[in-house]
């Protein structure tokens, strides 16, 4: 009995230990034909993580699919040609880095960073350490980047050269929301609901706090919910309701913000709402009744009902390909690939550069003065070297069922 | 007298309501098979799923897509009864329960290769809206009124079910000692199949009202409610129906309460943090049955 | 060697358990460490080592609740959330006064492992009164519990020293300080201290400490109690005692990993020591065994690679652990499985030891 059972266990240790080697072996090798059927040796690789699985698989999902329309795209025009790679790592920090060491072994040359703020953390880091370019479409902290003074202006992380960003820090957007409020005077008394398990919410609303104090903005009420209990919203959205709230602001993302709308909805309750980019992506919610968004305000960068050819043949694309509309985590990932392809032309980076050199090179091209890049998401966008990107937050508004500008 | 406090309150009732339907599915499972089906909570989303799709893409009117989602749940909690649990009838009850966690992640991955991550907007399958009272001081939504009346209409059919059916006799049979019931010929697998088949017919229930009152469906829906109304059946006494019901009801409440009256950032502690004391003062539950020991 | 074998064989069964563990662990390390240090590892793995190494602990540690004391906890990385919160804190204040070196992660481990040893006295007090699934749920609680606190804690360190807040940073008071908990945002720029070898000496020191109480007098009390309560109490074995020691030992030792945890990250957020990383490490817990330490360790060598592994399979990975995971567990434990495997082994020893016998009367004619 005893004996079986310590020799079954080897026996699994040792096929286990047989199929991980096996394993590596295998995806170094296929690596060189390419998974993505276009892809030769003569590829750039680019690596991706995020959450494929778990709750937050939607953004992973988005962002796998934006940059794999780009990639096809810039491997039909013929000159530079890209290979992709994305990795799962269930929004948690650890299988983050796992993944990013899975796809150094891939010999990964370029980095997406990661898909959320918490994992992208942890990998920017190792990206920084061993010096490989990141640019990544959606982590939004402004910890992923480095460098970035604290609430009492100290610098407690090193700037990370190497990190740079598509999408706004969450400080930006928290700054950008109050001071349009203010300029627009869309509301007296503000009501807050916000993730308090969540970096990037909680990361959005501190700055809102404290740029809506120094605007004379008066936050009535602000109420919070986590992850475990997304679920039932009337307690807060009473408290707001009682506090006389005309706008309710909601840094939050798409799916517990469709909640909060039914409920109040309920509820009777009808105030003015403000959000920002996380909301977008609300109106390609499945079965999703529209006239519950109706008049909702955010600010984003990318609407999917956006009139330019870019915008409408993305869409078009990713209908085709997902069956799903894309949000603005797709774009973001779009672009990231299309502003990588831009860069590593200028910069006449090629496949068989190392990964430190063409991290050199990308560096050197993003902070310079005279590289813009215009995609889905932006025109004429550029980068500094602390690597924020500056790009104009578009306010919106929902009138009908479609985004119009505000 | 305060509107606020009556609307939290009406609130709280409903939330606890869907948390006692949950509840009773796990406590029935508990009393009879003596194992915590982690599991459970990851079959109200499958029913939910299936409640939408046959209402959103087979545009069948809400009590047949009902009917679906509980056939389909059922016939789903037998077959994971027969092919994970009943093997491991014999194994000890934390084998089990790390079976039960498997089958828990095996069916949320599969709901998100089928149905994808995004989350699906559930269509409510109540008729009618809200009733509004006191000159709208009050706002009661229709799905707080048919999640009570559903609960309550359970819970008393439960109960006289196990009470006065030969089936119900024949469960209480099996939870008090499932060896004696056997020599008295009951067919014991038989009977905790029937027994899993009744908790995942309200394991669907469940996730019908749930999605209607919080309408955002993804394969994750259920694990937090899951794991909740867990607790609320261990606060009224695991294996207790009405305990079950208290337990549910009372949780919902606390949390809206504590969410409201204390901290929302620590509701969550609160929660747990009354749960832990009522088990240190009455360390079987609420209505939960004394242990005696055998020596 | 047959003459090895069989002093091998005559050993006592505590000796045994000790030389296997032991030997199993400073063979995998040396192995790593030489892959390691000749490049012939992938990063992928190479990667993976330091949070094993905290796995294995955290698995010793829940061992010694679930196996040895045979109380179903549901909450153990609750123990992991202090140990690593409170590490990164020591870690991150004493870094200007101590350097960063093995010395500050020394000290991180032992401040995270004393201040889980303090949660696990005070959970351990009201939990050990309770039974069975009842212990169970109140483990879970507590776990929840120490995770929704976790992430509304706010702690900066300034020239002041350390402050607290449960509500926001700005509540904080500092003057020019420094962040080191942001609530949900968690521990960010955590000094990189973990290595393979801090990792490898605290499993040993695991073990020293597992192996050393599980055959002291304490150990056999625990096992007593574990076994038949009232019997043990009857013969005047302080249940509660006895019970409370190996509780906060356990807790001490999460904590110790909990610290190693964090500083292998630059960040670390309370989200992370949610229910299912209890759950993870219970499965570590269940697949090697109840209260085999050997078992423990290999399990959880493979069943943290094993998602990994199974990356080549890209959406269908984690479907395929579930059913992995369900498989085995039948495997190991369903009745059918079971007799299936004894009649097996009965044929196969029966078997060996025929050739045995030949072996045995070969050699002798051949001494003769």
């Amino acid at each position: 009995m005893k004996m079986f059972k310590k020799a079954a266990a080897f026996a699994l240790a040792v096929t286990m230990l047989g199929t991980c080697l096996a394993g590596c072996g295998s995806s170094s090798e296929s690596s060189g034909s390419g998974d993505g059927g276009n892809g030769s040796s003569s590829a750039l690789k680019i690596g991706g993580i995020g959450p494929v699985t778990g709750a937050a698989a939607i953004y992973g999902q988005a962002v796998k699919n934006g940059a794999q329309i780009a990639v096809d795209e810039i491997n039909e025009k013929g000159d530079l040609q890209f290979e992709l790679k994305f990795e799962d790592d269930e929004n948690d920090a650890e299988k983050s880095v796992n993944a990013y060491n899975k796809l150094k072994d891939w010999g990964m040359q370029v980095s997406l960073g990661s898909v959320t703020t918490q994992p992208c953390i942890a990998v920017s880091t190792e990206i920084n350490n061993d010096h490989i370019f990141a640019l990544t479409p959606s982590a939004s902290s402004t910890d992923v980047l480095g460098g970035q003074p604290d609430a009492d202006g100290n610098v407690s992380i090193a700037r990370k050269e190497c990190m740079f960003q598509m999408c706004f820090t969450d400080p930006n957007q928290g700054v950008a929301s109050a001071t349009y409020i203010k300029e627009k005077n869309l509301g007296s008394k503000i009501a807050v609901i916000y993730n308090n398990s969540d970096a990037y919410s909680t990361g959005i609303y501190q700055k809102f706090k404290a740029k809506a104090k120094e605007l004379g903005l008066d936050i009535v009420c602000a109420k919070t919910f986590t992850d475990d209990s997304a679920n039932d919203f009337t307690s807060q959205l009473n408290e707001a309701k009682d506090a006389g709230a005309d706008l309710l602001f909601l840094p939050i993302y798409y799916t517990p913000a469709s909640m909060i709308l039914a409920q109040a909805n309920k509820m009777k309750y009808e105030p003015k709402i403000f959000s920002v980019d996380g909301m977008d992506g609300i109106l390609t919610l499945d079965n999703f009744d529209k006239s519950l968004a109706e008049d909702v305000m955010l600010l984003t960068p990318f609407t999917a009902d956006a009139t330019d050819d870019l915008t409408q043949n993305f869409v078009k694309t990713y209908k085709e390909k997902y069956e799903d509309t894309p949000n603005q985590f797709a774009a973001d990932a779009y672009d990231c690939v299309y502003a990588i392809y831009e860069a590593a032309k200028k910069a006449s980076v090629t496949a068989d550069m190392s990964a430190s050199d063409i991290c050199d090179k990308l560096i050197a091209e993003f902070t310079s003065s005279d590289f813009t890049f215009s995609g889905l998401t932006g025109n004429n966008v550029s980068w500094s070297d602390t690597g924020e990107v500056s790009k104009e937050p578009k306010g919106m508004v929902i009138k009908n069922g479609v985004y119009v500008g505000m | 007298m305060n509107m606020t406090l009556v609307s939290n309150l009406i609130n709280g009732i409903s939330l606890g309501s869907v948390y006692a339907i949950i509840a009773l599915g796990y406590t029935m499972v508990y009393g009879i098979a003596k194992m915590l089906n982690f599991a459970h909570g990851d079959v109200i989303m499958v029913g939910a799923y299936m409640c939408f799709c046959s209402m959103t893409y087979l545009s069948l009117p809400p009590i047949v897509s009902i009917l679906i989602a509980m056939v389909v749940c059922t016939l789903l909690g037998v077959i994971v009864e027969v092919l994970a649990y009943r093997p491991l009838r014999k194994a000890s009850s934390l084998a089990v329960l790390i079976t039960a966690i498997g089958v828990s992640y095996l069916l949320q991955n599969a709901a998100l290769l089928i149905w994808g991550s995004a989350p699906k907007t559930f269509s409510s399958v109540v008729p009618f809206g809200s009733v509004s009272l006191f000159n709208g001081d009050l706002i009661i939504t229709g799905e707080s009124i048919v999640t009570v009346a559903a609960c309550v209409v359970i819970m008393i059919c439960l109960t006289v079910f196990t009470k006065k059916s030969r089936m119900g006799k024949a469960m209480r049979a099996v939870s008090e000692d499932k060896d004696a019931a056997q020599l008295m010929g009951i067919n014991v697998n038989k009977t905790i199949a029937i027994t899993f088949a009744i908790g995942s017919a309200l394991a669907a229930i469940a996730g019908v009202l749930l999605c209607s009152a919080y309408p955002a469906l993804t394969p994750t829906t259920g694990s937090m409610p899951g794991i909740k109304a867990f607790t609320a059946a261990v606060f009224g006494g695991i294996g207790s129906i009405p305990g079950a019901m208290i337990g549910g009801v009372l949780l919902g409440v606390i949390e809206i309460f504590s969410k409201s009256y204390i901290s929302s950032e620590l509701a969550d502690a609160i929660v747990f943090g009354v749960l832990i004391v009522v088990l240190l003062v009455k360390p079987t539950g609420l209505l939960g049955k004394k242990i005696t020991e055998k020596v | 060697m047959a003459g090895f074998a069989n002093k091998y064989k005559r050993l006592k069964k505590s000796t045994r358990t000790n030389i296997s563990a032991y030997g199993l662990v400073i063979i995998l390390f040396v192995v790593a460490l030489t892959m390691q240090s000749t490049g012939a590892i992938s990063n992928s793995l190479s990667g993976q080592l330091v949070p094993i190494c905290t796995y294995i602990v955290m698995a010793l540690s829940l061992n010694l609740t679930v196996g040895f004391l045979g109380e179903l906890s549901l909450g153990h990385a609750g123990f992991m959330s202090v140990g690593a919160f409170s590490g990164v804190i020591a870690a991150v204040s004493l870094q200007s006064s101590m350097g960063s070196g093995p010395l500050l992660l020394l000290v991180a481990m032992i401040i995270g492992g004393l201040f889980a040893g303090i949660a696990g006295l005070i959970i351990g007090i009201p939990v050990l009164r309770l039974r069975g699934d009842y212990l169970a749920i109140v483990t879970l609680a507590f776990g929840e519990i120490i995770k929704n606190i976790m992430n509304c804690l706010y702690v900066g360190v300034d020239m002041g020293g350390l402050h607290f807040s449960l509500k926001s940073v700005n509540d904080l008071g500092m003057e020019n300080g420094k962040i080191i908990i942001n609530g949900p945002q968690g521990a960010v720029g955590i000094p990189k201290l973990a290595t393979l070898t801090a990792g490898f000496i605290l499993i040993l020191f695991a073990l020293f400490i597992v192996l050393n109480l599980i055959n002291s007098k304490t150990g056999r009390a625990v096992t007593a109690i574990r076994d038949n309560r009232i019997a043990a109490e009857s013969v005047g074995i302080g249940v509660t005692k006895y019970k409370l020691t190996t509780f906060i030992i356990s807790a001490v030792l999460a904590g110790m990993a909990g610290a190693l945890y964090a500083m292998n990250f630059s960040t670390v957020a309370a989200k992370k020591f949610d229910f299912n990383t209890s759950i993870l490490i219970l499965v570590f817990v269940v697949l090697g065994g109840m209260g085999n330490i050997v078992g423990s360790i290999v399990a959880t060598t493979i069943l943290y690679m094993l998602p990994e592994i199974l990356r080549e399979f890209a959406d269908y990975r984690m479907l395929l652990y579930a059913i992995v995971l369900i498989i085995v567990m039948i495997a190991t434990n369903s009745e059918k499985a079971i007799q299936f495997r004894d009649s097996v082994m009965a044929k196969l020893s029966s078997k060996k030891r025929k050739s045995q016998n030949d072996s045995e009367t070969k050699e002798a004619v051949n001494n003769e």
